[in-house]
C-alpha cells in the first residue's frame, strides 16, 4: 500500500471511514510501519542501547509531583547527561519511564498524541482512569519488543477532577496497572528512592515539601545505584520536576529546582541524613 | 446519434450539482472568520452548544464549517487525522494549512465530480503565524475550488451580505474586542430564512460559537471561548 500522507491527492478512505477516537487504531489501519513495536522478531536480543532509569512520582493534597535523574546508560558507560525522561502528557497529567530510551521515547510521543487527538475529534477529555487505560495498552504492544530486551516501563502521573486529588499509576511489562496511593518509584534506582520516600512521606505535606523529598528520593537513588544520576552543579544539570494540580501542568524552571537541590546538599553536609 | 434516455451533458450535470450544493449551504447560518492583531478569531451563529462548527485541528491551524453537519464532520475528522499523522511522522513544526486546504481541496474535487450527490458544506481553514503578515485563510467550497483571503472571510446561507459589512468594518490590526463586535455585526446583518425578516436579532453567548487561535499562547494556540467569558467580553465590546 502506497503511504497515504505521501501522496498529494484525495484523502484516502482510511481517512474518510468512520472510525474511533483514537489515534493509534487510526495509525495501525492507516500507517502501521509507524506504530511503536513493530521491529518485533529482532534476530537476537539486544542488550547494547541507551537505558533510562530513575523516576518518582509523590502525590500532595491536590495533585502530585513527578520526578527523574537526568543519567542514559550504556552498558557501563554514560550515554547521555541531560536526558528528558519526564515529560507533558496532557494539561492534566504528566509521563516518565525507565528502561530502553528510544523505545520509552516514543511511546511518550505517541502517547501525547493519543490524548490530543481524542480531544480534539471528541471535544472532550479522556478521564484519568481512561488515559491510565490507554497507556496500559501501550505497554501490551510493547511486550514482544521487551522480550527482545527493548523493555520500558512508564509511571503515569494526573489530576483528578472528580477527586480533586493526585492519583499515580504504574506498570510492568505486560501492561499490569496498578494505582499507588501515595508515592510510586520505577527504574532501576527505584529500590532506593521508595526506600526513602516511606520515611519522608506524609499525606498533608505541602507541593514544596512533595518536591523536596521527590529530589531526595532521587539524591538517594544515586547514592547507591550507578545507573541513577546525581545533581550536577557544575554543568547545572537538576533533574526534571513537575507538577499537576487543578491548576494544570507545570515543568519546573532549572532556577526553581537549583535550590531545592542546594538546600539537600547543605543538609547532607551538616547533617547523616543519608 | 440518438441520445441514450436520462442524457445530460456535463455541463448540465455540474451546474445541477452546483445548484444543488448551492441551495443546501444558503440554507444554514454563517460563520465569520476574521484576524485581530493577536490572532485570528472564528465566530458561528449557532444555537447549539455540542454540535461545534469550528474545531481545533493542530497547533497553530483551526477549522470552521457550514452546510451539512454530517459531512463537514467527516472532513473535520479526516483533517485532525491527517495533521496528527503529519505531526507524529515529521515534526509538529512542519504542519501547514496549506497541506491540508490541498487535501480537502483534493478531496471535494473528487467527491463533487465523481459522486451523484456534492458535499453540501463550505469550509475554512486558518493558519496563525507568528506575525499577523503570516496569517494564512483559505476558503474551500464545495466543487473543491480554493480561495486564499486576507483579513476576513464569511461563509454559508448569507455570506454576501456578511462579507459586505465585514469589508466595511475590518481593520488591520484591530483588537480581539474589535474583531468580535464586527463580526457579531456582519452576522446579525444576515437574517436565516424561516426568521422574520424585520431584522433587530440579538446575537448573545447562548446562540454563538466562538473560538480563537491566539498567536500569544504557547503550543497549542486554539482556544474557545464560552459562557461567562464569551458573555463579558460580548458586554465588553457593546460597551465600547
Amino acid at each position: 500500500m502506497a503511504d497515504p500522507l505521501g501522496s498529494a491527492g484525495r484523502l484516502p478512505a482510511v481517512f474518510m471511514t468512520p472510525g474511533t477516537s483514537s489515534f493509534t487504531d487510526f495509525l495501525s489501519q492507516s500507517a502501521p510501519h509507524l506504530l511503536p513495536g513493530s521491529a518485533a522478531g529482532l534476530p537476537a536480543p539486544v542488550t547494547e542501547v541507551a537505558h533510562g532509569t530513575t523516576i518518582v512520582a509523590v502525590t500532595f493534597p491536590g495533585g502530585v509531583i513527578m520526578a527523574g535523574d537526568r543519567r542514559a546508560t550504556q552498558g557501563h558507560m554514560i550515554a547521555q547527561r541531560d536526558v528528558e525522561k519526564v515529560h507533558h502528557a496532557d494539561d492534566y497529567s504528566c509521563v516518565g519511564y525507565a528502561g530502553t530510551a528510544g523505545v520509552g521515547a516514543e511511546l511518550i510521543r505517541l502517547f501525547q498524541v493519543e490524548l490530543e487527538h481524542y480531544e480534539k475529534i471528541e471535544g472532550a477529555t479522556l478521564s484519568l482512569d481512561a488515559k491510565a487505560n490507554r497507556l496500559a495498552a501501550m505497554v501490551k504492544g510493547n511486550l514482544p519488543m521487551a522480550l527482545q530486551g527493548l523493555a520500558v516501563v512508564p509511571l503515569f502521573a494526573g489530576y483528578d477532577p472528580d477527586t480533586d486529588a493526585g492519583r499515580i499509576f504504574s506498570y510492568d511489562i505486560a501492561a499490569a496497572k496498578s494505582e499507588e496511593r501515595a508515592y510510586e518509584s520505577i527504574g532501576s534506582g527505584s529500590v532506593f528512592a521508595k526506600g526513602s520516600l516511606k520515611k519522608r512521606f506524609r499525606a498533608d505535606h505541602s507541593q514544596d515539601d512533595a518536591v523536596r523529598i521527590a529530589v531526595e528520593a532521587l539524591y538517594d537513588a544515586a547514592d547507591d545505584d550507578t545507573a541513577t544520576g546525581g545533581p550536577d552543579p557544575i554543568r547545572r544539570l537538576y533533574p526534571i520536576v513537575a507538577a499537576v494540580t487543578a491548576d494544570g501542568y507545570h515543568r519546573y524552571a532549572d532556577d526553581e529546582v537549583e535550590p531545592v537541590v542546594s538546600a539537600i546538599i547543605a543538609d547532607r553536609t551538616t547533617s547523616t541524613g543519608g | 446519434m440518438t441520445m441514450p434516455f436520462g442524457y445530460a451533458s456535463p455541463e448540465q450535470q455540474v451546474r445541477d450539482k452546483s445548484e444543488y450544493a448551492r441551495k443546501g449551504i444558503a440554507r444554514g447560518r454563517s460563520v465569520v472568520v476574521i484576524t485581530y492583531a493577536d490572532g485570528i478569531l472564528f465566530v458561528a451563529e449557532n444555537p447549539s452548544a455540542t454540535l461545534h462548527k469550528i474545531s481545533e485541528i493542530y497547533d497553530r491551524i483551526a477549522f470552521a464549517a457550514v452546510g451539512k453537519y454530517n459531512e463537514f464532520e467527516n472532513l473535520r475528522t479526516a483533517g485532525i487525522r491527517l495533521m496528527d499523522s503529519r505531526g507524529y511522522m515529521y515534526d509538529r513544526r512542519d504542519v501547514t494549512s496549506r497541506a491540508l486546504a490541498n487535501a480537502y481541496a483534493q478531496t471535494l474535487g473528487a467527491i463533487f465530480t465523481e459522486s451523484v450527490k456534492p458535499y453540501e458544506v463550505e469550509i475554512v481553514v486558518a493558519e496563525v503565524g507568528r506575525s499577523s503578515d503570516d496569517d494564512q485563510i483559505y476558503k474551500l467550497t464545495f466543487d473543491g475550488s480554493i480561495a486564499d483571503e486576507r483579513g476576513f472571510v464569511a461563509i454559508g446561507g448569507a455570506s454576501d451580505q456578511v462579507t459586505t459589512s465585514l469589508k466595511e468594518h475590518h481593520r488591520d490590526g484591530q483588537s480581539l474586542a474589535d474583531a468580535l463586535r464586527i463580526a457579531v455585526r456582519a452576522l446579525t446583518v444576515s437574517v436565516p430564512p424561516g426568521l422574520p425578516q424585520n431584522g433587530e436579532r440579538v446575537l448573545t453567548a447562548a446562540n454563538l460559537e466562538v473560538g480563537m487561535l491566539d498567536r500569544t499562547r504557547a503550543r497549542r494556540q486554539f482556544k474557545r471561548i464560552a459562557d461567562s467569558t464569551l458573555s463579558d467580553l460580548l458586554a465588553q465590546t457593546a460597551s465600547s
